[in-house]
């Protein structure tokens, strides 16, 4: 280990209290910004679930609409004139809105309906863990999430319930198609979708279109939006990014997030800021010392440099395992933290960058040592 | 290049600011010569330790000047400063400044790690000093668990091992008793004559004056007596050049 390291850490662990102080700073606002962070991740990937599921090339949409939730209609006669387009695989309306459930034992419960396309499969229920999403078709079945059974009062396939006075039952299971709106999403086939939701048969909350393969999609694209007035045509990563952008940034919950990151980023600087402050303090007769034997400025700050990266390093190594447990802890949750390892990779970077803002202070200290006041001494 | 290994020439030196301006050193003359050992002595505040933070680069003179191995040190920032003192000058200060969490080794390294030395080579050589002051059984040692005598040769170790051409000490015996204060004045003695350094000691003690060469008082920040006369110490290995 070179020496500037070895004095370094000694600095540092000489004083265990202080230590533990910093790293509790250090991790605090870590683990603070990695979870702030991680909601945005984990929330940003949610609002797109449907769009991210369904295996359509361009979304026709109502002028203006922000999302998929978004409650504006269109009209469905747009779907047959993109249909037999050049280039057009196929075209599927789709429709989508609030409805209400009744549970067996008579409490009602707001549901979202997403119509299901099962000719085309342009969207349909996916992670199915049990019952068959083809008889979706019959009757008034529905398929719902698992993680939902207790809100809907019901045990699996083959219980009922009532929405919008009809009697319904459950045919298919999904796990982990999650609502950040917390109201659950129930799949049921796009007659039923209309009744469910008030939708007037002319109309569609938008009209998914797959391109065939060898279609020239730039062509298509403009060739479509041309046939559809005011509608919007959009690329399934055009309406990705629309949501996402509508929900963190439209809603404010994403300046929220970056608000509470902030925040950890201040708190952790000062923590540390503090902590590396008082050490240098504490050790300001040893850099005159050093200053008075002819070193460089340039090789005291490498001392701080290094305790200000030793801090980092060791704080965000703690930090990390909080975070996975986190992680771990979330993952069956209503809106699970996503960690990436570009995140950490960011996380750690900052955390650096933290530590060694931190040491400026004690750097600007330090400069103003004289290092006669040894022989002062 | 002559023997003057550090040369002050009219230095006149204030300290403070205002009304509390003292007139610290007022026109000094002196030169320390390689292969000698000279003797500091003079009242409380009569500008010793002013004088050797001048001679050793650590504050720069009012008026008049001051060259260390033919570099004039008048035009010198901070950091120049900093480097000369680091190419040739060593220090020894009365209350050592060892660093607590360091070993002996360590310590004395570190005035290499300054200069650039690192590694493995640089370590043997700061054992090597410590060996060369009789400190062999503690190259471990962490300083709070070394004598006051102990501390002290550490620390001319460390001044010593960066081969400095100039070796201030500011009462290097002080706080030390009369035997461990002899075997630091035998040591600092050698250095001047075996290893032919230029050495300033500064002191109070007249048990020291035995290893002088040169003895140099100053009053009032002003030279009132330079003696050679005294016979000089038999060294233990005799080597001149
Ligand atoms: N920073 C300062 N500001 C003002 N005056 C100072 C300062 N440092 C020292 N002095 C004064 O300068 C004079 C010389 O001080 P110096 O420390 O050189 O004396 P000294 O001979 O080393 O004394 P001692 O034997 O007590 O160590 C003294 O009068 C002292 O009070
Ligand atoms: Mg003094």
């Amino acid at each position: 280990m070179s020496l500037v390291l070895t004095l370094a850490s000694r600095n540092l662990f000489h004083d265990r209290l202080r230590f533990v102080a910093t790293m509790v700073g250090i991790v605090f606002s870590v683990v603070l910004v990695m979870i702030q962070m991680g909601l945005f991740l984990g929330f940003g990937r949610m609002v797109t679930t449907m769009i991210d599921h369904a295996s359509a090339d361009l979304w026709i949409l109502p002028k203006g609409a922000k999302c998929f939730e978004d409650p504006s209609l269109l009209d469905v006669k747009l779907r047959d004139r993109v249909a037999t387009m050049e280039g057009v695989s196929w075209a599927v309306p789709l429709v989508i809105g609030f409805s209400d459930w009744r549970l067996e034992r008579g409490e009602v419960t707001p549901v979202f309906i997403v119509s299901a396309d099962l000719r085309d499969g342009s969207l349909q229920p996916f992670n199915v863990v049990d019952g068959n999403v083809q008889t979706l078709t019959q009757g008034a079945n529905v398929a719902v999430d698992r993680s939902y059974f207790d809100r809907l009062g019901v045990s699996g396939v083959g219980s009922t319930a009532e929405i919008r006075g009809r009697k319904v039952r459950v045919v298919a299971v999904t796990d982990g198609i999650r609502s950040f709106a917390t109201t659950p999403y129930v799949f049921v086939d796009l007659k039923n979708a209309r009744n469910y939701t008030g939708t007037p048969r002319d109309r569609a909350s938008s009209v998914l279109v797959r391109l065939k393969t060898d279609a020239d999609r730039e062509k298509a694209l403009s060739a479509i939006r041309a046939q559809v007035g005011d509608a919007e045509v959009l690329t399934s990563e055009d309406f990705r990014s629309r949501s996402r952008s509508f929900w963190l940034f439209g809603t404010g919950a994403g300046a929220a997030l970056f608000a509470g990151a902030l925040l950890g980023v201040i708190v952790g600087t000062v923590i540390v800021a503090q902590t590396l402050y008082s050490s240098t303090k504490d050790h300001l007769n040893e850099f005159a010392t050093l200053r008075a034997m002819g070193s460089s400025n340039a090789y005291i700050y490498t001392v701080i440099i290094y305790q200000a990266l030793i801090n980092a390093v060791i704080g965000f190594a703690i930090a990390a395992g909080i975070g996975s447990i986190v992680v771990q802890m979330t993952a069956k949750s209503a809106l699970p933290i996503v960690i990436t390892p570009w995140l950490m990779a960011a996380l750690f970077a900052l955390t650096v960058v933290m530590c060694v803002a931190s040491g400026i202070g004690a750097i600007i200290r330090v400069v103003r040592i004289d290092p006669a006041t040894v022989f002062m001494r | 290049m002559n023997d003057h290994v550090v040369e002050a020439r009219s230095v006149e030196k204030k300290l403070g600011r205002g009304a509390g301006e003292v007139h610290a050193l007022r026109g000094i003359d002196l030169a320390l010569r390689r292969g000698e050992l000279t003797l500091l002595m003079g009242p409380s505040g009569s500008g010793k330790t002013t004088l050797l933070l001048v001679l050793g680069c650590m504050l720069t003179p009012s008026s008049g000047s001051v060259t260390v191995c033919g570099t004039p040190t008048a035009d010198a920032d901070k950091e120049a400063l900093a480097r000369i003192r680091r190419e040739h000058v060593g220090f020894v200060f009365q209350s050592y400044h060892l660093f607590p969490t360091l070993t002996a080794t360590q310590n004395v390294q570190l005035a290499l790690d300054i200069r650039g030395e690192h590694g493995r080579r640089a370590a043997q050589k700061a054992r090597d000093a410590l060996v060369m002051v009789g400190l062999e059984q503690k190259v471990d040692s962490l300083p709070g668990g070394l004598s006051g005598g102990e501390q002290q040769r550490v620390a001319i170790a460390r001044a010593l091992v960066a081969n400095p051409s100039v070796v201030l000490a500011d009462e290097p015996t002080g706080a030390l008793d009369g035997k461990n204060g002899q075997s630091i004045m035998r040591i600092l003695a050698d250095t001047a004559h075996e290893r032919e350094r230029a050495v300033l000691v500064v002191t109070h003690d007249p048990r020291v004056v035995p290893y002088a060469d040169r003895i140099v008082e100053i009053e009032d920040g002003l030279i009132v007596q330079e003696r050679t006369d005294r016979p000089r110490m038999p060294t233990a290995v005799p080597f001149r050049a």
